[in-house]
Formats: structure tokens, sequence, C-alpha cells
């Protein structure tokens, strides 16, 4: 018995030490990081931070997002001009607000002058707030949310808002669908999909479309649609409407097929991803419509010197978030040129210089099909979503 | 018609989650202790299953394999899934729950948290978090009333699955050596050791019966709902348990009849009522339950003495 108790006691000392050594660990790192920090401003880079789901259900666009990033600031850097970009290791959010929130405070720990982030609107919707309380820069690929830049004018959008996408989709369904019978499932504890419903909804109405069926899902229901799409069926629906991310809607495609149900399924820039997910059957996506500025197949060059690199580099084909990145970090590039701000100045003195010149400068990228992004003081872009279609295991113009 | 179609989701829904309750009714029934980490064992059946059947469609199997060898690869996978759950039980209870056998039951049931948690991150760990799409085991379905019902052959598959499990688990408990042990054990532990009974090994093999049926509804419910990832099996593991409440822990046929009831509460709440509010309508019905019948629907109601 008392061989056990000290044995007890012996256990718990230890742990208590390694805690405390833990303690001591971190806060000696820290300290290395923190004068690494100070003799690296001296150079001239400017740190750029990037927030997204590395991990989890919208891992898909935070790694792509990630990986294209890393691939513009290269690039950039190569140029050798005077503007140097250093990446800080790409935080992960797991598209949970907390979560990046933390994440946001361990980059700014680091330094972060520039954020190119978040990936999706929801952790954006308590990171944003930040970056405008600390005047710092941020230019968020693919945070759609109209909320994300409603009031804070240190946010750029690189992708149409979701006020725009949902609009657009109703429009271009009754464009060229013949009287089609909608329905819609959208996730009601996600802002991204809510916001582009809503709109969609709107639209519609006033443009006496006929939405038949609404179903709705949230965080802990996702895993089954089954009810939904009968309901769908028997209320006689031939187009579906998901304003969601590519995982659920992965499931709702699977599922449909195994009950006979063959509507057509019209995604929004959400559906982008679904034919890299893991373990999905591509021929399930056969015909489906998504909203997306981007197709890796396009013929001029800029998207071809992009794709052929990221695939070289991860051996994937790059997504629209991912082009978005990289349109941001040049959007960051040109912003830069146009300030004439310098990597020694401070995040805040960056931050007003760029917000000053963003709307004056016009950028051509990946996402912008040939034409010019420009930006209202706002923070949203000029740019047109257009549809696609899924064939053959690939994005077509219909 | 969409009400027969609801009822058949319902059903098929409450076979998955029947097969996952007579784990932890059969497991309360013999250790008297809640398994909490039986919801992550048909998790970790899902994962092997999928890694099972990508390296064999992926590199055993040629282009175009015939469907025999199709089928023959998805039972391999399945029985694979079985074989490694089975040995994850048994460890699970041999480490964890064996050392704590006499331990107050609040200490075993922290315990069994924790390997839930264990199991979760350690998924995380070897899997990754990312998503997997898991490729139902069948495909296709059934059409009636010309076209007017559809049934997938994999609810038809999940039905009939859980029906064949249920008769054959009841005729091993009922008839054979071994699920008279069972019986004795779940009665009086200390009177079945007096009479020669192998206590350990009883409970050990409850839970290798227990996860090896965790692994079959792994499968069942990844091909159901197709994606995979380490927090699969909690919500699932959480509403069996529930159904094994419902149905009165510790009896076999009360798991089975919570389940289906469960899974047709659910469905048609969804349905009717409201897609948000079916997981409360569903807990609420367990209250009601509860209030009218403690010891669960086909629970024995054992006064204590003191």
């Amino acid at each position: 018995m008392m061989k056990k108790k000290l044995l007890a006691l012996l256990t718990a000392s230890v742990m208590v030490l390694s805690l405390a050594a833990c303690g001591g660990d971190s806060g000696t790192t820290d300290d290395t990081s923190g004068t690494d920090d100070s003799t690296e401003t001296t150079a001239t880079a400017f740190k750029i931070g990037v927030i997204g789901p590395l991990t989890g259900d919208a891992a898909i666009y935070g790694t792509c997002v990630a990986n294209s990033t890393q691939i513009a600031v290269e690039e950039i850097n190569a140029l050798g001009g005077d503007i140097q970009f250093e990446l800080l290791t790409p935080a992960d959010d797991v598209n949970d607000a907390e979560t990046s929130v933390n994440a946001y405070n361990n980059l700014m720990d680091q330094g972060m002058q520039l954020l190119v982030g978040t990936v999706t609107t929801q952790p954006g919707l308590s990171v944003f707030p930040l970056t405008n309380e600390d005047r710092l820069f941020t230019i968020t690929p693919s945070a759609s949310g109209d909320d994300c830049i409603e009031g804070n004018d240190t946010v750029f959008q690189v992708c149409f808002t979701d006020s725009n996408q949902g609009m657009r989709s109703a429009q271009y369904i009754d464009e060229n669908f013949e009287d089609p019978q909608i329905a819609i499932i959208y996730k009601n504890d996600d802002q991204y999909s809510i916001g582009i419903h809503d709109n969609f909804v709107a639209e519609a109405e006033s443009r006496g479309m006929s939405i038949v069926y609404e179903g709705t899902f949230n965080n802990s229901s996702a895993t089954d649609f089954n009810v939904q799409l009968t309901a769908a069926q028997a209320a006689g629906a031939d187009l579906l409407f998901l304003p969601i991310y590519y995982s659920p809607a992965s499931i709702i495609l699977t599922q449909a097929n195994a009950m006979g149900y063959a509507p057509t399924f019209f995604g929004v820039d959400g559906m982008d991803g679904i034919l890299t997910a893991k373990g999905f059957d591509a021929s399930l996506a056969e015909g489906v419509y998504l909203l997306t500025p981007f197709a890796a197949d396009a013929e001029d060059e800029l998207t071809q010197n992009f794709v052929t690199t990221y695939q070289e580099q991860y051996g994937e084909i790059p997504n629209q978030f991912g082009a978005d990145a990289y349109d941001a970090v040049y959007t960051l590039y040109a912003a830069i040129q146009a300030a004439g701000v310098t990597a020694d100045m401070s995040a805040a003195d960056i931050c007003e210089a760029l917000i000053e010149v963003m709307p004056t400068i016009s950028v051509t990228g990946l996402t912008s099909a040939g034409a010019e992004m420009t930006w209202d003081s706002n923070g949203a872009v000029s740019k047109d979503p257009t549809a696609v279609v899924i064939r053959d295991g690939a994005y077509v113009t219909p | 018609m969409e009400f027969l179609s609801y009822l058949v989701t319902g059903i098929s829904l409450g076979s998955i989650y029947a097969i996952i309750a007579l784990g932890y009714t059969m497991v309360y029934g013999i250790a008297k202790m809640l398994n909490f980490a039986h919801g992550d064992v048909i998790m970790v059946g899902g994962y092997v299953a999928f890694y099972a059947t990508s390296f064999a469609t992926g590199s055993l199997l040629g282009e175009d394999p015939s469907d025999g060898a199709v089928l023959l690869a998805t039972l391999g996978s399945v029985l694979l899934a079985m074989l490694v759950c089975t040995a994850l039980g048994v460890v699970i209870e041999g480490l964890a729950y064996k050392p704590l056998r006499s331990a107050p039951s609040l200490a075993v049931l922290i315990t069994a948290i924790g390997v839930s948690y264990f199991l979760q991150n350690a998924a995380q760990l070897i899997f990754g978090a990312a998503p997997k799409n898991f490729t139902p085991v069948v495909s296709g379905q059934l059409t009636l009333f010309g076209g007017q019902l559809r049934i997938s052959y994999i609810a038809l598959l999940t039905v009939a699955t859980c029906l064949v499990i249920m008769a054959a688990l009841t005729t091993f408990i009922n008839k054979s050596k071994l699920g008279k042990a069972m019986r004795a054990c779940s009665e009086d532990k200390g009177a079945a050791q007096l009479m020669g009974i192998n206590v350990n090994g009883t409970i050990s093999m409850t839970f290798a019966i227990g996860s090896a049926l965790a692994a079959i509804a792994g499968v069942l419910l990844c091909s159901y709902s197709p994606l995979l990832q380490p927090t699969t099996g909690s919500m699932p593991g959480i509403k069996a348990f529930t159904a094994a409440v419902f149905g009165g822990i510790g009896s076999v046929p009360g798991a089975f009849l919570g389940g289906l009831l469960l899974g047709i509460i659910e469905s048609l709440a969804q349905a009717y009522i409201s897609t948000q509010l079916s997981n409360t309508i569903m807990f609420a019905v367990l209250i009601v339950v509860l209030l009218v019948k403690p010891a669960g629907l086909l629970g024995k109601y054992v006064p204590e003495k003191v």
C-alpha cells in the first residue's frame, strides 16, 4: 500500500515538473522567436500570415489557399524587386471561429504585417473585427459573406460577395432553365449558407420563380439528407440549389444517387473542390452546375503557368480558392507598389496607406476572367460569377 | 407515398442504431458499465473497411473487375474490419476496464470517456482530419409502385443485417453454453464465479462480440451516410446509447426495439415537424418514456434491497 502511494506521489511530481518544464520551454522559444522577429524586420520582407482550414471539413480550401499563397510569394520574391514577402507558417483554423481567433493572435505574436485570410466566412466574422481594431491590412481570398467587409475598412475581398452569388445564381437559373421547380437545401447555422440562400430567394421571388421546397440542416445533422431529399423529390423539384460547401454536398449527391433521385444540382463557389474530395466518386458530380470565376483548364498563359506549377509542387489541380489566394498576393503586391510602403513600417501605417490606394488600383489575375479587378472603398471586388458545369470530371462553360 | 419513404429511411436508420445499441446493452448487462468508447470503435471499423476496400480496388483488383471479385473484396474488408474491431475491443477492455473491475462505477465511466477521446484523436493522427468519402457497399435501389417508392439497396441490406444479427444473438444467448454463462454473469457475478464460470473471460467475450457488431454497424453507417471522419461515431454512438436506455438497458430485444423506434421518430420528426428540432423531439420522447417506465420499454425493474 505504502509503495503504491509513494509511486503515485512520484508520478504526480514528475507530471507537475514536466508541466513546469513545458511552460519554461515555450517561454524560451517565444523569446528566441521574438529576437528573430526583430532581426528580420530590419530586412525588407513584408510578413504575410495565412489563416484557413488546413484540416477538417473545409480542408481542401485551406490547404489550396496556403499552397497557392506560397507559389505567389515565391514568384514575387524571385522577381528580386524591392518588395519581398516572408510567408509565416500558415495557421489552421479548422473552419472554426474560436480556433481562428487563436490562430490570428498567434500570427500577430509573430509580427504579421499583412493577412491573407480567413478562407471561410464564419471564422472571418470573428477575426475581421480584430484586424480592424489592430489596424492590420487584410485581404481575404474567399470569405464571401457580405458582413465580412460591411463597416470594416481594413478588409478587402478577392471573391465576389454572397449577395452577388445568390442573386446571380437565381438570374442564371431563370435565364437558362425552362420553368424550373426549385428545391433548396441550406445550412442554417452557417452565415455563408444563410446569406446566399436569403439573396437567392429574394431574387427568385422578384422574378416569379417557383421554389417548391426549402430544407435545412445544421452542424450536428450534416451527415444525413435522406429526409430532405425525399421531401424535395415529393415536392416535384427538378432543380436542387445547394448554397453549401462540398463536404455535405458530396453526401447529398451520394444519397440522392442511392435513392434514384436525379434533379439538376446547382451549387455556388462552395461546391468547388468536390471533384478532388477524398474517396468521392466523381462520376456522381457529372452535370452539376456551380458558380466559379476560375477554371483550371482555361487556355490563358497565367492560368496555365499557375496550374502547372501547382501540379508540379503539390500533385493536385488547384481550385478556385487557391486562385483567389494567388490573386490576393498579387493584389497586395500591386497595392504596396502603388502606396510605396516599405517593410520596416509598422503594420498600422502600412494598413492606412494600403486602404488609401486600394480603390485606385486594378489587377488582372487568375480569377478576373481576362478583365481587371477593381475594389470599392467598402472592400468589395468588381467581378462577375460565371456558371460552369461538370462534364467528364472537368469544369466546362455550358 | 412519401410517408412510406420516410418510414423506410427511419427503419434503416433505426436498424443501424439497433446494432450499435446491442453493443451498449450487452456490455451494460454483463459488466454493469457504460462503454462510451463504443461509438468510436464504429469509426475505427469504418476506417479499416475504407482502407481495405480502397487497397483492394486500387491494387489487388485490376481494371474493370468482375462483380464477384468486388463482392469478395467488400466481404473481405468487412471481415477485416470485424477482426480489427474485435481485437481493439478486447484490448480496450483488458487495458482500460479490467483493472477497474472493483472500482466505483464513476471511475469506469470517466475511463470510458477517456478511451473515447483517445480513439478519436488517435484516428485524427493516423488517418488525418480530412473527411473521406466512403463508397457504399451496395448501390442502386428497388423501385416499387411504378416508380413512386424507391428503396435503396443499402437500406434493405441494413434492415436484413440487423434482423439476422438480432436472431443470431438471441439464439446464442438463450441456447449456447457461453450464452448461459453470459446470462449467469449478468445476474450475479459472484455466484457465477462460485459455479465455475470464468467471469473475466465472459466479459472479454462480450466486448469482442459487441466490437465485432460495431464494425458491421460502422460499415453500414458509412454506406448510409458516406462521410467518414474521426468524429463519425460519436453522435450515432450517443443516439444508440439513448436507444438502449429507451428500450431498457441490459435487454437485447429492448435495444432492437429502442433503436428502431428512435430511428423512425427521428425521421418522421424531421419530415413533418422540423429538421432542426428532430434531436430535441427524440430526446423529449426518451424523457417521457423514462418518466412512465423508469426501466425503459422492455427493461426489468429490479428493486434494490437495502
